[in-house]
Formats: structure tokens, C-alpha cells, sequence
């Protein structure tokens, strides 16, 4: 994943113009690349801004005229935000999203750390294969679990807290989280690790003073990529979650777009209120998720 | 990066070529305690638990007709019968194009997969040649970070037929055309919502393509410009086929998206209008959940399954052959 690091920064080295002539020859031969990359950068970003625009007009002037005539009006209001909120359940559904993802991301973190250090550096019968095996795991579709998982749970009632739903997003998170890890930690210097084992330290020890440490890197990574994945899945929370008043927001909003469809007041500051936490997210820590996207894209 | 061959634990129990040092009989001597099964235990369970155990149940499922998701009813392969030949809703060939879950998927993979590798080559390119390709490529991989559900309402908003309400529709009747629904027509429904994949995923390639790019020794082009070739001869000649290994590895990942693709599609159309937009994932949670049709969920699952199969072998395949280098 180091390949990786710099995948967001850093345009290509390139030799600095000498004279003002051949500034001026560069700049218009790059024109039409200008222009190509000014109307990509519109096209990614006029819907986006749009939806963010509209969730501050007041509803009458969004069912009037288009959000890209605001500036004849300049007309903003939080009441959308504050609907949306209060009387929509969206507070609510946004402590439960956190309720379902933080256990979510740590109890995979935890566990699959665990195995994948098991399986970089202690020796055990069928390890490899049984490592294969985690990796062929990567592939199922979590749809197969559905029926016999509900079944499972159906006596219990767990369906209608949150342990389904955090057990299953722990399960599925496992292979790949697994595969992540242990392909970190065997780079790992041997030296150092078979140093501390003469020296009497446990594996346990060996575990928590010196891999974990030296493979925070890699733990966040994986920790962000699977907390803004469960943050932003509504399948699981649709299939586990059978008790209303415990939705997260995805499953609010995409309640919202089915009842009140043409509330575009609700909807836009609803769908900013669930793209928020991801969008600081994505800010404060790119380098970690993209590292952690670009890994991800075996699950 | 090397993975051994699996270890034989026998009567000499050390496991490693002769010429062993004292210190690799250390290592050795500490992996034969129960440690490894301890750590790995939690792991193992749910894994068993969540997803082996649940994928032979489903297996065995979908032979049956499977009221309450029980096995009642043995009805071998009649479930898969009813979905490949008399589901129109899953597969209809009769008609010219052919229609249903699986055309629609098709469909998908096809359009979504080559127009997300070709924007995605096209931006990372173009960005190489710019000051500002770090923000460039930021705006173009922020929908990554963005839920479907987030991403169905951008788009329905930008969809929207009233053109005082929907930008796309706006433009549109700057030009004096009639208002269009993207949403509600049959016809062009499955356009709309691989139009919102693609923009959700061009950012995925751009950045993976990105890294390749900068991977190319730029003596190689310098070369090829001093010899002449133009830039449509280095963007074919030497760009493509030096990104070809991570444009497949993302072909393959794009794929997988396509075969798991659920959010998008039930938020923004719940399948329809009628079941015109229904993908084998929809397809798979209507019948099971509302219309308990357990049996045919537990079948429509195993397609999935069975597609994915493949992708399993070759990433395991791969996965080796990376460990042995």
C-alpha cells in the first residue's frame, strides 16, 4: 500500500519555464486541457453544490426557481436543517448510525488484528491453506447470510437490538480486514520481532508492545475504510435493524426520498446531514482513506 | 512478501531446511503453543458462524421451497427453473433488447466498467499535465466518501423533471426541448442510475490510475517525443499498455461493484418503474424479504454466488502467485 502514499498529491515534476515566452507558449498549449479539466471539475461538483445550496433556501423558493438562480435571490435559512432534524428523526438517526458503525469498526479491528498477527507470525498446522481460505471468504455476498442469519437470530430477538447488525458487519469485515493486516505486519523487520521472543516476551506481548505500535498505518486505514462503510450502508441496516426507532440515517433518508419525494428542502439537508461525518472523513484524513480505499478494493 | 508452503508439523516439529540456527528453533518453539489458536479463535468463529455456515444454508435453501426460511419442502431445482425460464422480472430473453435483473446487470458491467476505467485513465492523464491535479483529483474522488443513498439523492435532485427544480432538465429546455423523465421512463431508467455509478467511481480509477501513470519512467516518453511519436501515439503505444495490469485489476474490482450493486438502485427507483431497473441484488432482497419467497431469495443469492466464483479462483490465483514473487 505504500505505492499509494502520495496518490492524491504531488503533480508531475516538470522543468520550470525560462522566459516569459515560453510561459506564455506552455499556457496556451495546455488551453484545451484547462478547459477539459475546468468542465470535469463542474460536472463533479455542480450536483453536489447544488444539493448542498438548495438545503439552505426556504422551501418556497426551491419549488419556485432552480438553486443556480440563488444569486438573483440570496434568500438562506436553517429551518430545513432544523425540520429535518426535530420532527424528521434525524438527530435520533444520526446517534444510531454512530450506535451501529463505532462498534462495528472497533470489534473488527480488534479481532481481525488478532488473527492476522496469528497468521504472520506465529507457526501453526494449515496455516497457509486455512489463509487461503480467509481470502476465497472475501467474495461471498453477504446476501447468502440474510435468510439463515435471521433465522438464527429470530428466537433470540437480537434482530431487534443492534447485535445483528454490528456481529454481521464484524463477520464480513473480517476477511478483508485480515488480508490488509497480515500483508502489513509480515513486513514487519523479522529481526526485531524473533529479538523480542529471546528475550522472553510472549506473543501476546510481541503483539501489543511492538506490532500493533509499529502497524497504526495500516489499523487506520483499515479503521476508517470500515467505519465510513458501515456509516454509509443501508442493505444491512435495512435487513437487521427491524426496529424503527433504532434506523440509522441511511435508512431515514432513503424513508424520506419514498414519503416526501418532492420535499427537496427535507431531503437535501437530510442527505447533507449523512454525507457530513464522511465528508470531514474524507478532509481531516485523506491520506489514510484513500490508502484505505485503494486496499479496499478487493472487498 | 513470501508465504511458505504450509508448514508440515511432524515429529521434528521445527519445520525449517536444515542449516538451522538456534534462533529460528526459538521462533518455532513459541508458534507451537496454543497462542495462534487463541488469537485466531474470535476470527474463526464468526466467520464460521456469519458466513461459512450461512452459505451452505442458503446452498441447501434454495432447493427448497423454504417457508419461514426453513427447509420445508424439497423442490430441487425448481426455484432455479422458475427464475432462468418463466421470471421475466430476472431474465427475459424473448423480447429484442432482452430485459430483466440479469440483462440489466449485464448491461452494467459492460457500460459502468469501460466508462469508469476510460474517464478514469483520461482524468488521471490530463491531470498529470496540471499544477492543481491534487485537487482535481480530490473533487473527482469526494463521491467515493459519499453514501448511494447519498449519491440517489444528488442525482434524483439533479433528475428531476420539473426543469424549475432538476439542473439536467433546466439545460435541457434552455435548448427548447420537453422536459425528460429520467427516473420514469422505462427506456431510460438503466441509463440514469449507470450514469450515477460512473460518476460515483470515476474518482476509484482516476486515483489507482494516477499511481500507475506515475509509475512510467519518464525517460520512456521523453524518448518517444524526441523520436517523434505525438501524443495520441504515447497515449495508445505506451500509457495503455503500461497501466493494462491495474486497468484489469480495477476491471475486475468494478465488476465485483457491479454483481453487489444494491443502495443505488433501491433508493433511487426501488427497481422500477415497474421492475425495469431491478439488478440481481435487488432481485435477490425483494423476493426474500417482501415477498417471502425465501426459497427464491436463497436461489437468486446462490447466482450471485456462483458469478463470483470466479473472481474468487482468480484473485486466489493471484494472491499465490504474488506470494511465490
Amino acid at each position: 500500500m505504500t505505492q499509494h502514499a502520495g496518490a492524491l498529491s504531488g503533480p508531475a515534476v516538470e522543468t520550470p519555464p525560462r522566459t516569459l515566452s515560453e510561459r506564455i507558449v506552455r499556457a496556451l498549449n495546455k488551453t484545451p486541457i484547462h478547459i477539459a479539466l475546468g468542465i470535469i471539475a463542474l460536472i463533479w461538483l455542480a450536483p453536489t453544490v447544488g444539493l448542498l445550496i438548495t438545503s439552505f433556501r426556504p422551501r418556497s423558493d426551491i419549488q419556485a426557481t432552480g438553486w443556480w438562480e440563488t444569486i438573483f435571490t440570496l434568500r438562506f435559512t436553517l429551518e430545513n436543517y432544523q425540520e429535518v432534524l426535530q420532527a424528521r428523526g434525524m438527530l435520533q438517526a444520526f446517534i444510531n448510525s454512530a450506535m451501529i458503525a463505532i462498534p462495528s469498526t472497533l470489534l473488527p479491528l480488534a479481532i481481525a488484528s488478532m488473527a492476522a498477527y496469528a497468521f504472520s507470525w506465529i507457526k501453526f498446522p494449515f496455516r497457509d491453506t486455512l489463509f487461503l481460505v480467509v481470502v476465497a471468504l472475501l467474495m461471498i455476498p453477504v446476501q447468502v447470510a440474510f435468510i439463515p442469519v435471521l433465522n438464527l437470530f429470530r428466537e433470540t430477538g437480537l434482530t431487534r437490538g443492534y447485535a445483528a447488525v454490528w456481529l454481521m458487519h464484524t463477520a464480513f469485515a473480517l476477511p478483508f480486514g485480515i488480508f490488509l493486516l497480515r500483508n502489513f505486519f509480515i513486513t514487519l523487520p523479522r529481526d526485531l520481532i524473533e529479538a523480542a521472543r529471546m528475550d522472553g516476551a510472549s506473543d501476546i506481548g510481541i503483539f501489543r508492545r511492538i506490532v500493533i505500535p509499529l502497524s497504526v498505518p495500516a489499523i487506520a486505514a483499515y479503521g476508517i475504510f470500515q467505519f465510513l462503510w458501515v456509516w454509509n450502508d443501508l442493505l444491512l441496516a435495512l435487513v437487521f435493524v427491524q426496529n424503527g426507532a433504532l434506523n440509522p440515517m441511511t435508512r431515514q433518508i432513503q424513508g424520506l426520498l419514498g414519503t416526501y419525494g418532492t420535499e427537496w428542502h427535507l431531503l437535501a439537508a437530510g442527505g447533507f446531514l449523512l454525507m457530513f461525518v464522511p465528508l470531514i472523513v474524507f478532509f481531516s484524513l485523506q491520506r489514510y482513506f484513500v490508502q484505505g480505499l485503494l486496499a479496499g478494493s478487493v472487498k | 512478501m513470501s508465504i511458505a508452503p504450509p508448514p508440515q508439523q511432524g515429529g521434528t516439529g521445527t519445520g525449517v531446511a536444515a542449516g538451522t540456527i538456534p534462533r529460528q528453533d526459538r521462533f518455532a518453539l513459541g508458534g507451537r503453543s496454543p497462542v495462534g489458536l487463541i488469537l485466531l479463535a474470535p476470527a474463526l468463529l464468526l466467520l464460521i458462524v456469519f458466513i461459512v455456515y450461512p452459505t451452505f444454508y442458503t446452498i441447501l435453501l434454495s432447493f427448497n421451497r423454504g417457508r419461514r426460511g426453513e427447509f420445508t419442502e424439497w423442490v430441487g431445482l425448481r426455484n432455479y427453473e422458475q427464475l432462468l425460464t418463466r421470471d421475466p422480472n430476472f431474465i427475459n430473453l424473448g423480447t429484442f433488447p432482452p430485459s430483466g435483473a440479469v440483462w440489466n446487470n449485464v448491461l452494467w458491467i459492460i457500460f459502468y466498467t469501460s466508462f469508469v476505467l476510460f474517464l478514469g485513465l483520461i482524468i488521471a492523464v490530463l491531470a498529470s499535465r496540471v499544477r492543481y491535479e491534487a485537487i482535481i483529483k480530490a473533487v473527482v474522488f469526494l463521491p467515493m466518501a459519499i453514501a448511494a443513498t447519498a449519491l440517489a439523492v444528488i442525482w434524483s435532485f439533479v433528475y428531476t423533471p420539473n426543469p424549475d427544480i432538476g439542473l439536467l432538465n433546466a439545460i435541457i429546455g434552455a435548448f427548447g426541448a420537453g422536459p425528460i423523465s429520467f427516473l420514469g421512463d422505462p427506456n431510460l431508467v438503466n441509463w440514469g442510475l449507470i450514469a450515477v455509478g460512473i460518476w460515483g467511481s470515476v474518482g476509484f480509477a482516476t486515483v489507482i490510475l494516477s499511481a500507475a501513470l506515475k509509475g512510467i519512467p519518464t525517460e520512456i516518453i521523453e524518448a518517444a517525443r524526441v523520436d517523434g511519436a505525438t501524443e495520441r501515439q504515447i497515449f495508445f503505444r505506451i500509457i495503455v499498455p503500461m497501466v493494462s495490469l491495474p486497468m484489469s485489476v480495477l476491471a475486475v474490482t468494478l465488476i465485483v461493484n457491479v454483481i453487489k450493486l444494491f443502495d443505488l438502485v433501491f433508493v433511487m427507483t426501488g427497481g422500477g418503474p415497474g421492475t425495469a431497473s431491478r439488478v440481481i441484488a435487488f432481485t435477490m432482497y425483494q423476493e426474500a424479504f417482501p415477498s417471502g419467497q425465501f426459497g427464491r431469495g436463497a436461489a437468486v443469492a446462490v447466482v450471485m454466488l456462483i458469478i463470483l466464483i470466479p473472481i474468487m479462483i482468480y484473485n486466489i490465483r493471484r494472491f499465490r502467485t504474488e506470494a511465490v514473487t
